[in-house]
């Protein structure tokens, strides 16, 4: 259970990235990442994922 | 290292036309009601004090004073169908575009470096891409270490309203006197159509319901900056087709609740862009169809038609772009503020300032002894300090003035290619400038080549160098008594 980021349509904006309850979202390298054990899929804080939500780009935090 | 964008001799430098004074004092001007007063002469004292120094506010500060950007806030709560934050190329010039985001601290050392480089810089702006309200730990962390640096610098933040009132109170704390809030709408039905989404409250919002949101926070926000004194200018983006009419009542709108500043921006829509509107085949509107709405909007909130819609990291006067001379890489890593070139300019200033209001003075005595009621359509090349002092060739734009007996007044610019690269004139591109001068009369410039002014002339548009380093007002009111005919002595008669 954990959302990703499809990097190569990623803006690198970082928008996901603080609005991320868990703490899962780090720019690494080259690129954002959601890190795998961290994710909760915002399960039993908000009804929706919060990067899949603020992210300017569709289709770019989708399920892993 | 990068020169000065206006160098101070050329400033200090008076270049009165000899023959215009004569005539100017010959003439006389007896009328009580004569004033080309400078706009600061009927202006609360407490407001010119915040604008005078600030190039986006002040259509007179913008000859001297420049701006700068640095992008440290990224992240966006909204979608606009005129923005794509994933391309950005160096040639491109427009607003959401930059080479380089910044970090609060690299923007601190780039700000510096630029401050000790460029003595016209007065204000650092946040302006994109994202939104300088919504990722507001990083605009706040950039306010307050380079306030600690350099004190006098004026701070101004661009943002699309929606998380504003939840920082109105520190903005006003931080001594934060310009905000910029684009509002393109104030009927949700029309907003649906520019803003495909907002994140709001921890969700997306899409269509009428996003809008509804976003026109709500936006006139909240107005109303807070406006009850606190700080100064607030409008952006609206004009889409033929979509808001162009409805901008009429944004106007009003904002006009109410207290807006200084309305500045309507053409849309800006190229498919290679890759926002919706450009590969949906939206077009912009034209350089005479946004005068003519501006026209129509003039007598509401007042209007802002020297913006440039600048790439969201420039660097320098409106217009000119130094962005690329300061990328991280050109800049030291250990830098330090010296201040002293920014005073010594600040102290030309105010003394061409007091030389420039006298002759704009002198200028629309002029104007009036022509005797004419016509108007006249003029394009100048400057390069700052209010002067005719750019090559025709050199030019990047032309600032276009409408002079009648009225007075003269800035209508807007006109983006232009380079004609002159390397000493070379490229017939195609002084083909393109011809057709973006569509409209004007005359062209005052430095200097002109006989075969650019022959095909203007062509193409019915005058060019001459006579007036090269006048002020600009000066210069015009010249050309307007020589084009119309100044009578001396039907004024005696
Ligand atoms: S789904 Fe929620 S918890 Fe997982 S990365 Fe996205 S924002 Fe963070
Ligand atoms: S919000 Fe989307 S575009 Fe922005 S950094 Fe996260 S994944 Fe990338
Ligand atoms: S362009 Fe906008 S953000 Fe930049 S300095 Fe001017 S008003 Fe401020
Ligand atoms: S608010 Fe600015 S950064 Fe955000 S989508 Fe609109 S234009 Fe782009």
């Amino acid at each position: 259970m954990a959302f990703k980021i499809i990097a190569s349509q990623c803006t690198q904006c970082g928008a996901c990235e603080f609005e991320c309850p868990s703490g899962a979202i780090k720019f690494k390298g080259e690129s954002y990442v959601v890190e795998r054990d961290k994710c909760t899929e915002c399960q039993g804080v908000f009804d929706m994922q919060q990067c899949a939500s603020v992210c300017p780009v569709p289709k770019t935090c989708v399920p892993a | 290292m990068p020169a000065p964008i206006v160098s101070l001799q050329s400033l200090t430098s008076t270049t009165f036309s000899d023959q215009l004074l004569a005539t100017a004092q010959s003439g006389g001007c007896a009328s009580s009601s004569c004033g080309l007063s400078g706009k600061q002469d009927d202006m609360d004292p407490v407001v010119w004090e915040k604008i005078k120094d600030h190039p986006c506010f002040s259509e007179e500060a913008h000859h001297y004073f420049a701006r700068m950007h640095v992008a440290v806030a990224p992240a966006c709560n909204i979608q606009c169908n005129y923005c794509n934050r994933k391309y950005d190329c160096a040639n491109e010039s427009r607003p959401g575009v930059v080479s380089e985001k910044l970090t609060p601290d690299q923007a601190l050392r780039k700000v510096i470096t630029v401050a000790n480089e460029v003595p016209q810089l007065s204000v650092l702006g946040i302006a994109g891409p994202g939104d300088a309200c919504y990722d507001w730990k990083k605009t706040k962390a950039t306010f307050e270490r380079i306030a600690r640096e350099i004190p006098d610098i004026k701070f101004c933040i661009s943002t699309n309203g929606l998380a504003l009132p939840d920082h109105v109170a520190e903005l006003a704390e931080m001594n934060v006197d310009h905000v910029t809030i684009t509002i393109n709408m104030v009927d949700p039905e029309i907003g649906a159509e520019i803003y495909p989404w907002i994140f709001y409250d921890q969700r997306r919002y899409a269509g009428i319901e996003a809008a509804r949101i976003l026109h709500e926070r936006q006139m909240l926000s107005l109303e807070m900056l406006t009850a606190r004194g700080i100064l607030t200018k409008i952006n609206s983006v004009m889409i033929p087709g979509v808001n162009d009419e409805h901008l009429i009542e944004v106007n009003e709108w904002v006009r109410e609740r207290g807006a200084f500043l309305h500045n309507v921006m053409p849309l800006i829509s190229d498919p290679a862009h890759g926002t919706h509107y450009g590969v949906t085949g939206q077009r912009g509107p034209t350089a005479m169809e946004l005068k003519a709405l501006q026209d129509r909007l003039e007598g509401g909130a007042k209007l802002m038609r020297h913006c440039r819609q600048c790439r969201a990291d420039a660097v320098g006067l409106l217009g000119e772009d130094g962005g690329q001379e300061f990328t991280l890489d050109r800049i030291p890593s250990e830098v330090t503020y010296d201040a002293t070139k920014r005073e010594a300019y600040r102290e030309v200033v105010a003394h061409e300032r007091r030389d420039h209001v006298a002759a704009r003075r002198e200028a629309l005595g002029m104007l009036k002894t022509a005797g004419s009621c016509k108007s006249l359509l003029v394009a100048v090349a400057t390069k700052g300090g209010g002067r005719v002092n750019e090559h025709f060739g050199h030019a990047k734009e032309f600032q276009v003035y409408e002079a009648s007996p009225k007075g003269i007044s800035f209508v807007g610019h006109r983006k232009v290619e380079q004609y002159c690269l390397g000493g070379w004139g490229e017939k195609a591109i002084l083909d393109g400038i011809i057709a973006a001068l569509e409209g004007l009369d005359v062209v005052l410039c430095a200097k002109i080549g006989d075969c650019p002014k022959e095909r203007l002339a062509e193409a019915g548009i005058g060019a001459t160098d006579a007036y090269g380093h006048d002020y600009i007002e000066t210069a015009i009111s010249a050309l307007y008594a020589a084009e119309f005919g100044v009578q001396p002595l039907a004024a005696t008669a």
